[in-house]
């Protein structure tokens, strides 16, 4: 999925910016090495993903030290930007609470989103409670 | 999992037989928010020496560093243990930064792969501690992915924490922020640089060892 800009009547790619949207479905069934390996794959094709859930803490922690490995090894690889958004539900009323909370259930807790990127094309995410916002370098 | 269960048993074990007098504090926490910068003030008021060096240049500590027998007093309390200092955690490390500070090409790779390989040291080390201090800039946005991972798989593990805000000197220093970004956590806010709160800091810091 590439992200597109008009300028001047010309349609135009925003350079080095490609987007892939990770189903959870897809990396549901893989172990932890697997689920590192494939989005770090993604990553060093200079893709920001979208993973449509989130990775578990020990997953997250790994994500990190594989990407150092990668640092150490791989040319002009600099690391990733990594951002998660959860919707805050703690205030939610009790029926919303409810419901999400079996919407989860089936889905295996996705309706959080993921975001990495390579930190060569991401320069930052900036992320607080209310707003995400990423800036491309 | 196991491991859990391995801590949970030890602790079971310590209360039961007394107190262990070697316990290991990690200080753990993003580059650059002054983890060194406290450890050295401790190791100095209560060991005469310091424990590293501290530089204004991100990734200035790359090894794990660690100062045995560490004995504080406070308040007629007495205190024993280990001080752990990690190399700040980060998701990414370009050499070109440390170029910025008027590093040579040559030694800013050198530091660049150094820092990395001091990033998975400190994660390797995380199972090994008894309680960990976090250090966080008060002046940053505590919101990072990387302090919630790091302060996520801390509580996976089931550690005690204590959140440490350091540079409330500074202008743009907000505490609240790192307090309501992990309210679940003690949090006590220092300056390391201009030794401000450091009786608060070491009242949490017993508290945080009866924990262990």
């Amino acid at each position: 999925m590439l992200s597109k800009g008009r300028r001047n009547g010309k349609t135009n790619r925003i350079k080095g910016l490609s987007l892939h949207v990770l189903p959870f479905s897809e990396i549901s069934d893989l172990g932890i090495t697997e689920r590192i390996k494939k989005i770090l794959k993604l990553i060093l094709g200079n893709k920001i993903v979208i993973i449509q859930g989130r990775l578990r803490v020990e997953e997250e922690i790994r994500l990190i030290e594989d990407t150092m490995a990668m640092v150490d090894h791989i040319k002009s690889f600099r690391g990733i930007e990594l951002a998660v958004i959860e919707p805050n539900f703690k205030d939610a009323p009790f029926f919303d609470k409810m419901k999400q909370g079996l919407a989860n259930r089936l889905s295996g807790g996705t309706n959080a989103l993921t975001i990495i990127g390579p930190a060569t094309i991401v320069k930052d995410i900036k992320k607080d409670p209310k707003k995400l916002e990423i800036m491309l370098g | 999992m196991i491991k859990a269960l391995k801590d949970l048993s030890r602790r079971f074990l310590a209360s039961f037989f007394g107190k262990k007098d070697d316990i290991k504090i990690g200080f753990y926490g993003p580059p650059n928010a002054g983890k060194t910068s406290l450890a050295n003030i401790i190791c100095k008021d209560w060991t005469g020496e310091d424990m590293g060096k501290v530089s204004e240049i991100p990734h200035e500590t790359r090894k794990v560093q660690i100062k045995e027998k560490v004995e504080i007093e406070h308040k007629g309390k007495k205190l024993t243990f280990k001080i752990v200092d990690t190399p700040g955690i980060a998701t990414k490390i370009d050499y070109e930064d440390f170029m910025k500070f008027k590093m040579k090409k040559k030694d800013a790779k050198k530091r660049a792969k150094e820092a990395t390989q001091g990033i998975i040291e400190s994660i390797k080390w995380l199972d090994d501690m008894d309680a960990i201090v976090v250090v966080l800039d008060a002046n940053e946005n505590p919101y990072s992915q990387v302090n919630i991972t790091v302060v996520g798989n801390i509580a996976a593990r089931n550690k005690p924490v204590l959140i440490v805000g350091n540079k409330i000197d500074l202008k743009k220093a907000n505490l609240k922020r790192i307090e309501s970004a992990f309210p679940e956590y003690e949090v006590v806010g220092i300056s390391a640089k201009k030794n401000k709160n450091m009786n608060e800091f070491y009242e949490s810091l017993f508290r945080l060892s009866k924990k262990v």
